[in-house]
């Protein structure tokens, strides 16, 4: 009973997770035993110097077949995340929002998401969306993120601006309705206007029923969505955590405070 | 890599399993017996009750490929064939041609229907016509060629009372010999080359259609090829024409049971396009591609070939081809007309053992003659495909001018991709231009897609489709789906 309480508190649980990839022919460590814990409806912070593992982090949670989990454990709501595919993690609730979304030639915006929508619908044992339920759930969507209907009939990032890739990962994201959101640097390459709205696209989601993890390098984007706490992340552990109060912390004072005592320790 | 390893060992486990065409229907077939001679073509035309010229006609192109050698300048390479090691002719017991349903052998119905041909075609190759007044769901006239013999051809009726003749080409020799004298070998003459001199001495059956000046074909034409019988060779002749101002949409499909030995494919097709005429001809190729080894398979060794004679007329090419041990071919456009237009898109796929030597030749002869080329090859597994092109500007063709374009798209890292365009201009307001890709799918890709929660397949599937968009595009509408679905089946497992 009690351990019961405990795996629903720790929605997300990475144990001592390492994690390398193949570095033309020589194995590169880039996760040295990471712990994180990310109960249910909080939203978490990663920050970190570049090099720090931060992306790796989020591919490793994604399921990418490039990254060797060489020791460590990740739980989702107490199933082993790590034996799942990359399509049954989107099924049970995992969505990652890449730093560089990937283009598609050919392949039509909306007809790529309602393929994802259905998919993930199917896997869930929901009624797939019908094409008109479809296009009223997505024009929905667009106009939250001030995107116009446009964007759907091109292909799959191809010839967007950069502000344009990231608020289609953000669509993406709130048509997919995950549990578990991790935006990857989501934040950069957006002027002010789109970093409203992109926070505006998180912050409406958050809910008991969802936990997300926030890389960024600023403070900036947590200007707009206040993180529950904050870690410090360095040479692929986690270093340090806190409340809000760390990043602004960091902003001031940069991260040498914690690496030099990183360190020492 | 590990997806490397991966890939292989999927590619390998899948095999053959993944062609789900591969039965074999048994059925009393009369079949001539094994080997190539000047009796064996004597009898095909004896069996087929053809009228003399047809036989001569026969036994000239015979006599032609007697002299000639087999060619073997293409890519892909292949053990010698032994031509007298075939049938010339088999054909099903039944009387060929009926008129209802009860008079088509009932193994034939079941192996169509086994075929996966959709109901509403089904109703319609069984010969049934709807009720009065109610229409069928998609109007599309089948002529069903089994083991080279016609067995069926559906609403010849209907298309009759708008003077447009579809029939199997052994009814036409008979019934309309003055059209099939005059364009047969028109296009693609008797000795143009080896296998269309073989073609032109056996060929069995095949599809004619005739659309008389000012009509539009009323409904889509289409021929299903199926090979059933073993050691045979398919050889089909098909004709279009299209008189004055005339317009069709054609479609061919074809499988094959699974063997371990190849068969011989080698069809002849030949389109002529008179003034303001339009002829689309679209091909979705599956013949049995042999197993993972490369064991059997069917050798897809076809001249087809359009004339654009009338001014402003227009032929147009589609193809999409998955299947065959080798695919060998080039749908050609020769261009005499004034202002005429030839158009070629085709996709490509090759898996495992398969290999692909195809392409087009658009021979501008007329001024102000237009082509395009839109060619996209997909290879995986350790297949090898080519894409082999010729364009050539003669010196009448003022203003002439082509768009090439050649994509390739490698899955995994043994297989290949060629692109061999020849380009002749002799005239100086000729333009060509070319245009050519090679690419991978990339794991980026595949990630990104299988992250929001598509499948492996499914992934591979989206993003090839999406490389060939361009030509699936072009496919009459019904069948565009149908050929994304093969493209994918064609490609199962072949990701790691």
């Amino acid at each position: 009973m009690v351990k019961k309480i405990l795996i629903m508190n720790d929605f997300l649980k990475i144990s001592g997770l390492s994690a390398r990839i193949d570095d033309n022919g020589t194995p590169k460590e880039i996760l040295r035993g990471l712990d994180l814990v990310l109960p249910k409806g909080e939203v978490h912070a990663i920050m970190g110097p570049n090099g720090s593992g931060k992306s790796t982090l989020s591919y490793v949670l994604a399921g990418r077949e490039d990254y060797e989990v060489t020791v460590g454990e990740v739980t989702l709501d107490g199933a082993d995340l790590l034996a799942m595919e990359p399509d049954e993690r989107a099924a049970a609730g995992v969505f990652l929002a890449f730093q560089t979304p990937v283009e598609l030639p050919g392949v039509n915006n909306a007809t790529f998401l309602r393929t994802a929508v259905n998919a993930v619908r199917r896997a869930r044992g929901e009624e797939e969306l019908d094409a008109v339920a479809f296009l009223k759930a997505v024009r929905a969507e667009t106009k939250r993120l001030h995107m116009s209907d446009e964007m759907l009939k091109r292909n799959v990032n191809v010839g967007f601006s950069g502000g344009e890739k990231k608020r289609n990962e953000v669509l993406q994201m709130r048509m997919l309705q995950p549990r578990l959101a991790i935006l990857d640097e989501t934040d950069s390459g957006l002027d002010i206007d789109a970093l409203r709205v992109v926070a505006d696209g998180v912050n409406s989601l958050r809910g008991p029923d969802f936990s997300a993890l926030i890389i960024t390098h600023h403070q900036r984007l947590l200007d707009y969505i206040s993180p529950d706490r904050v870690h410090v992340m360095a040479k692929g552990r986690i270093i340090h955590s806190g409340g809000p109060e760390v990043a602004r912390q960091l902003e001031a004072q940069g991260y040498a405070k914690y690496l030099t005592a990183e360190a020492a320790a | 890599m590990p997806a490397v390893t991966e890939t292989r060992e999927t590619v390998e486990s899948l095999g053959s399993t993944s062609y789900k065409w591969g039965f074999e229907t048994e059925i009393e077939m009369e079949i001539a017996p094994k080997g190539l001679s000047e009796d064996t073509i004597r009898l095909i035309s004896e069996r087929k009750d053809e009228p003399g010229w047809m036989l001569d006609w026969r036994l000239k192109a015979f006599r032609a490929w007697q002299q000639m050698e087999e060619p073997d300048w293409q890519k892909p390479k292949f053990p010698r064939i032994d031509y007298q090691d075939a049938h010339y002719f088999a054909q099903p017991k039944k009387k060929p041609g009926p008129k209802s349903l009860d008079e088509v052998d009932p193994e034939l119905l079941r192996t169509y229907e086994k075929l996966g041909i959709p109901l509403h075609e089904q109703a319609l190759l069984a010969g049934v016509e709807s009720p009065e007044g109610e229409e069928a769901r998609m109007p599309v006239a089948v002529d069903a060629v089994f083991d080279s013999v016609s067995v069926v051809t559906t609403f010849r009726k209907t298309l009759a009372e708008s003077g447009v003749i579809f029939c199997p080409i052994s009814d036409a020799i008979r019934e309309h010999p003055e059209l099939v004298q005059r364009y047969l070998g028109s296009v693609v003459p008797a000795g143009d080359n080896f296998f269309a001199a073989l073609n032109s001495a056996v060929f069995t059956d095949g599809s004619f259609v005739f659309v008389p000046k000012g009509v539009r074909c009323p409904m889509e034409l289409s021929t299903y090829f199926r090979i059933n019988a073993r050691n045979t060779g398919q050889f089909e002749r098909t004709l279009i024409i299209c008189e004055d101002g005339a317009s069709v949409s054609y479609l061919e499909g074809c499988t094959a049971p699974m063997r371990d030995e190849n068969q011989l494919h080698a069809a002849v097709v030949e389109l002529v396009a008179m003034e303001e005429a339009s002829i689309k001809y679209s091909t979705v190729q599956n013949w049995y591609p042999g197993d993972e080894n490369g064991r059997g398979g069917i050798y897809n060794f076809v001249t087809k070939r359009g004339a654009c004679r009338g001014r402003n007329s227009k032929i147009s090419w589609t193809q999409v081809e998955t299947g065959s041990a080798i695919t060998w071919k080039y749908p050609s456009c020769i261009l005499a007309g004034e202002g005429s237009v030839g158009e070629f898109y085709s996709v490509a796929v090759t898996n495992n053992r398969q290999q692909a030597d195809t392409g087009t030749k658009m021979i501008h002869l007329a001024p102000n003659t237009r082509s395009t080329i839109i060619a996209k090859t997909i290879s995986a597994g350790q297949s090898d495909s080519t894409y082999r092109g010729l364009v050539r500007m003669m010196p009448r063709a003022r203003d002439a001018r082509n768009f090439t374009q050649c994509d390739s798209l490698l899955i995994g890292n043994h297989c290949g991709a060629h692109t061999v365009p020849y380009i002749e201009s002799r005239n100086m307001t000729a333009r060509v231009e070319h245009e050519a890709t090679t690419s991978k799918i990339s794991e980026d890709q595949l990630f990104y897609c299988r992250s929001r929660g598509l499948s492996e397949e499914d992934a591979v599937g989206l993003i090839v489709n999406g490389f060939c968009k361009d030509v699936l595009k072009e496919l009459p509408m019904e069948f565009a789906v149908e050929a994304q679905k093969l493209l994918q089946i064609s490609l199962e497992g072949s990701v790691g």
